[in-house]
């Protein structure tokens, strides 16, 4: 039992637990001495949740002992500069520990159980929308104070959000394991700010998860006022959750940024950086600047609810629309948040399998970063029916459109890269492969949506929902995957089986594939998104049922993935090798990745993606032994 | 070289073939006003776009990786080609041009769609949770239903009373939200005769997906008989009024009329029935009950049921008369 309570997750949650019971009691006690309200929906007024759940989050960080370190530098005492915790064994993981590796693997195991919450959500309503009608979220059927519609609209809302937390955390945990490795550096700047990045992440899903039970909201992910103002309390529970996780961003993005600009290893000036590494670069560039917006804007609204500050109330002199500018600002860019790493990923790993260098490497690098830049000044296309100042659509077109240029640059270059290899393809290749494909139909399905024209007949479509999954499933979930089986063997040491990946390749690409065009062919023909029902006169029936199977074959798929995850730790193939013979320096270290990464610093003495070329090398694992300082 | 002619002609063939198949399958619906033609047509543009780029990387990828895989036996490594600065200026220069003549048509587009006919009918829409409503200020009309002339450019000046909703006919193609506390504007030429439905596009709350209304297209006598008919008709019976109103504010959007489960208690037979209420106590629904029910719905909840959920607001936006005609509808409902 003692041993139980040390793991830091364990304590944290019981903390948690009990700093939201305090939060709670203190508030509702004010209260009752002021004689105002201290009951409400259930239970306790809402300004009481909204306190007990933000102490309960602080609490957390408290018990899990992430702040440990901070604490002790305040009273002047001095710690390790690294505490030495591999001897914990696969304790550690559920500890805060300062090794960027384990950090990465905590941040990878989080995201994976928040995709199976969102995937799980998703499989309900999906259900549902299997034929017209309601099946069985229906009005008479009541769960946690909802109504089967308001259910239907608190899952759908929590898919969204849940998988944008979710993916958050899957790049921070590629980003916090590989971009150490790739630049040669023993760890992260900031290993204690790196630690609370990670442990932030949890109480916010708790508290984003604790929603769907206090109510749930009926808004989307988007949260727009009015309608978030006045829903239940699950809404402040969805808010708060977001906002916590921004923190996470924030400073892993920091953290990220930092570590690139002072920790290369000799030798590797920008442009001889891996390619994922500039992917990284661009998309924290984006999260440090634009995160906080997003947590203004729910912020506001929670003020708006808890002290009637009418920021978004036109009663109050307030506007709607402004929310809806702060909203975007943050959560247009958020999107090449979630793809620049997946698209870096794919230029990074593309030449190993290809066997020849990346096709115009200065010009992919150049190519995130401008997407980057362009993607602050094209917020408004999300708005193009909203309502805001008309004369603001045409520039907003032409900033939107402008980003299919850097984008169509990633293409050609993929392609060029591509042409006249020696192309192999073990899984990870085709999750590379299917990628590319999957993204090019999310890009080419992009340009209708910021004509301004031809989106006031596709804005709030499924046509949207159809495109927006093909960009986070090209840009994200299958580059995702591949780096999921290409690093496996430097994590345990072992690779994931290989007919297990192809079973799961084949069965979510084409699955997928339907899915996506099929959700675009309904939404042209008029299916609004974020409904539970449609007109059965549509004739969607049929589509929505192929929908709704193909929905199962990915969860499927998933499910195989998983299997193969967990029985190739023990199980799996020996991979202590160059396994994908990659000459990125990670894969000249032994596998598992030792402790302290690289013996000594290495030196980079060639070009990264040098294939085909004979008697060169990227690095020179021996470091500075030449000159004799070591 | 010879690669590259294959290559070339795959693409076009492949441009055409499935540009050919997205414009056969049908991809979007009847073209029912003005502006769907000019939207239309640029959606035309952007298929044919889809088409050739979706042709150009795929063909171009999959001939690639035929025709360079790994063949048995084979070892070392592909080609040293570390990139083209000629071709990478050629596809990032010719792109930009492309988007730039994309914005601008797409910005010829929007012109066409927002063109004003300075005699254009006025109709005021207003909608709430969850149900339109549509008057014409020059005949006092009220409906419903949206009723439109052919032919004739119709002005919706339009409102929400209190989150959110955006008009959307998927005929007509153009969408606007209604922003409470802002008129927004939307213009519409139909161009066929016929019947099409109104369906709310921003998320609204739980009735969201059933938000819709009919829209009707008429010739421009057949409306004018409408209008007609509807302004000269006067209501005597305050059942009948009552059952209009309840349509018009959206009343029967949450209380079914039948017995029927919806977000709110039923009417039906709930006039003198006892009603257990959320504190325990119960009453008997008498006139007074309901009057209470309407203009301050949260100080007595129905067992069951949530407080806030239904609008505060019914008290200001209805008159004494009208008050007195939804109840006389309730009490009709046994």
């Amino acid at each position: 039992m003692k041993k139980f309570f040390s793991l830091g997750l364990v304590r944290g949650l019981v903390f948690e637990l009990i700093g939201t019971a305090l939060g709670i009691g203190f508030i509702t006690g004010i209260r009752a001495l002021m004689g105002l309200e201290t009951k409400g929906a259930f239970g306790f007024s809402e300004p009481a949740w909204v306190f007990g759940a933000l102490l309960g989050a602080v609490c957390f960080m408290v018990g899990v002992g992430v702040l440990r370190d901070w604490f002790k530098w305040a009273r002047g005492e001095e710690t390790e500069e690294h505490h030495d915790d591999s001897h914990l064994g696969w304790r550690r993981y559920f500890g805060p520990s300062l090794d960027h590796k384990v950090i990465g693997i905590q941040y990878l195991i989080t995201a994976l159980v928040l995709m199976v919450f969102g995937g799980l959500f998703a499989l309900i309503f999906r259900t549902e929308l299997a034929k017209s009608g309601l099946q069985f979220l229906t009005t008479t059927f009541k769960v946690f104070d909802q109504s089967g519609l308001q259910l239907y609209n608190t899952l759908m809302s929590l898919h969204g959000m849940v998988m944008i937390v979710s993916i958050l955390l899957g790049i921070a945990a590629l980003m916090n394991y590989a971009v150490p490795l790739l630049i040669g550096a023993r760890d992260m700047a900031f290993p204690r700010l790196n630690a609370f990045s990670f442990w932030i992440a949890v109480p916010a899903g708790v508290i984003l998860l604790s929603s769907l039970f206090l109510g749930g909201f009926e808004t989307g992910w988007t949260g727009y006022p009015p309608l978030s103002a006045r829903a239940p309390l699950g809404m402040q529970m969805f808010f708060l959750g977001v906002s916590l996780a921004g923190f996470s961003s924030i400073f892993g993005a920091l953290n990220i940024i930092v570590t690139v600009i002072r920790m290369r290893a000799p030798g590797m000036n920008p442009f001889r950086m891996p390619i994922f590494v500039w992917a990284a670069i661009a998309t924290s560039i984006i999260s440090l600047t634009a995160t906080q917006l997003i947590g203004l804007s729910f912020q506001m609204v929670m003020f708006q609810r808890l002290f009637g500050v009418g920021f978004f109330d036109p009663a109050q002199g307030g506007n709607p629309v402004l929310f809806q500018h702060l909203f975007w600002f943050y959560s247009h860019p958020a999107v090449y948040v979630f793809v620049l790493p997946g698209l870096g990923l794919i230029s990074e790993l593309l030449p190993v399998f290809v066997r020849k260098p990346l096709f115009g490497y200065k010009w992919v690098a150049m190519s995130s970063l401008g997407i980057a830049l362009v993607g602050f000044l094209v917020w408004g296309h999300h708005m193009f029916t909203s309502g805001m100042a008309e004369y603001l659509r045409v520039p907003f077109m032409y900033s939107t459109l402008l980003v299919a240029v850097p984008t169509g640059v990633k293409f050609f270059s993929w392609v060029g890269t591509v042409w006249r290899g020696k192309i192999e393809f073990p899984t990870p290749m085709l999750f590379i492969l299917a990628g590319i494909v999957v993204f090019l139909l999310g890009g080419l399905t992009g340009p209708p949506n910021a004509t301004v024209s031809t989106d006031l007949h596709l804005h709030d479509t499924y046509f949207i929902v159809g495109h927006f999954h093909d960009t986070m499933f090209g840009g994200y979930i299958f580059p995702f995957f591949a780096a999921l089986y290409f690093w496996y063997p430097k994590v345990t040491g072992r690779r994931m089986n290989e007919v297990l990946g192809k079973i799961h390749f084949w069965l979510m690409t084409p699955s997928f594939l339907v899915l996506t065009l099929a959700m675009m062919r309904v939404g042209l023909l008029g299916m609004r998104r974020r409904i539970a029902d449609y007109d059965p006169a549509l004739g969607f029936d049929p589509s929505h049922l192929v929908m709704t199977i193909a929905g199962f074959l990915i969860a499927l798929s998933i499910l195989v993935f998983f299997i193969n995850l967990i029985y190739s730790v023990k199980r799996g193939e020996l991979a202590t090798g160059n396994l994908w013979n990659s000459r990125s320096p990670e894969w000249q270290a032994p596998s598992p990745m030792p402790a302290h990464n690289y013996e000594q610093p290495f030196e980079v003495v060639g070009e990264p993606y040098d294939y085909g070329l004979p008697g060169s090398a990227y690095v020179n694992m021996k470091g500075n032994d030449h000159d004799g300082n070591q | 070289m010879k690669h590259f002619v294959i290559i070339a002609i795959l693409v076009v063939v492949s441009t055409f073939l499935v540009n050919t198949g997205l414009n056969s399958i049908g991809l979007l619906p009847e073209q029912a006003s003005a502006q769907s033609i000019g939207i239309d047509r640029l959606f035309g543009y952007h298929i044919w776009m889809i088409s050739f780029l979706f042709s150009l990387i795929v063909v171009t990828l999959v001939y690639g990786l035929i025709v360079f895989r790994r063949k048995k036996g084979e070892t070392g490594d592909g080609a040293h080609i570390e990139g083209n600065t000629g071709l990478e200026i050629l596809w990032t220069m010719i792109p930009l041009l492309v988007v730039i003549y994309f914005a601008y048509i797409g910005a010829q587009s929007l012109g066409e769609t927002r063109r004003v006919d300075p005699t254009a009918m006025e109709i005021k829409v207003i909608a709430g949770q969850w149900y339109w409503r549509f008057e014409y200020p020059d005949s006092g009309v009220v409906s419903t239903e949206l009723y439109l002339p052919v032919d004739q450019q119709a002005v919706l000046r339009m409102e929400s009373l209190d989150v959110i909703h955006s008009f959307w006919v998927p005929e007509f193609r153009v969408k606007q939200d209604l922003v409470p506390g802002q008129v927004t504007e939307l213009r519409i030429t139909p161009i066929a005769l016929g019947e099409y439905k109104v369906l709310c596009s921003e998320l609204c709350g739980a009735s969201h997906a059933y938000m819709n209304a009919r829209v009707v297209v008429l010739s421009a006598e057949d409306f004018d008989a409408w209008i007609t008919d509807q302004a000269s008709t006067v209501i005597e019976d305050p059942v009948v009024r009552g059952k209009r109103l309840s349509e018009q504010n959206g009343c029967i959007a949450c209380h079914s009329v039948d017995g029927s489960q919806k977000i709110g208690p039923t009417w039906a037979g709930l006039y003198e029935s006892e009603v257990p209420l959320v504190d325990g106590s119960s009453v008997i629904a008498d006139e007074d009950f309901l009057l209470r029910s309407i203009v301050d719905p949260n100080s007595q909840v129905v067992e069951g049921y949530s407080a806030g959920v239904m609008p505060a607001t019914y008290g200001d936006i209805l008159d004494v008369t009208q008050l007195g005609d939804i109840i006389a509808y309730i009490k009709s409902l046994k």
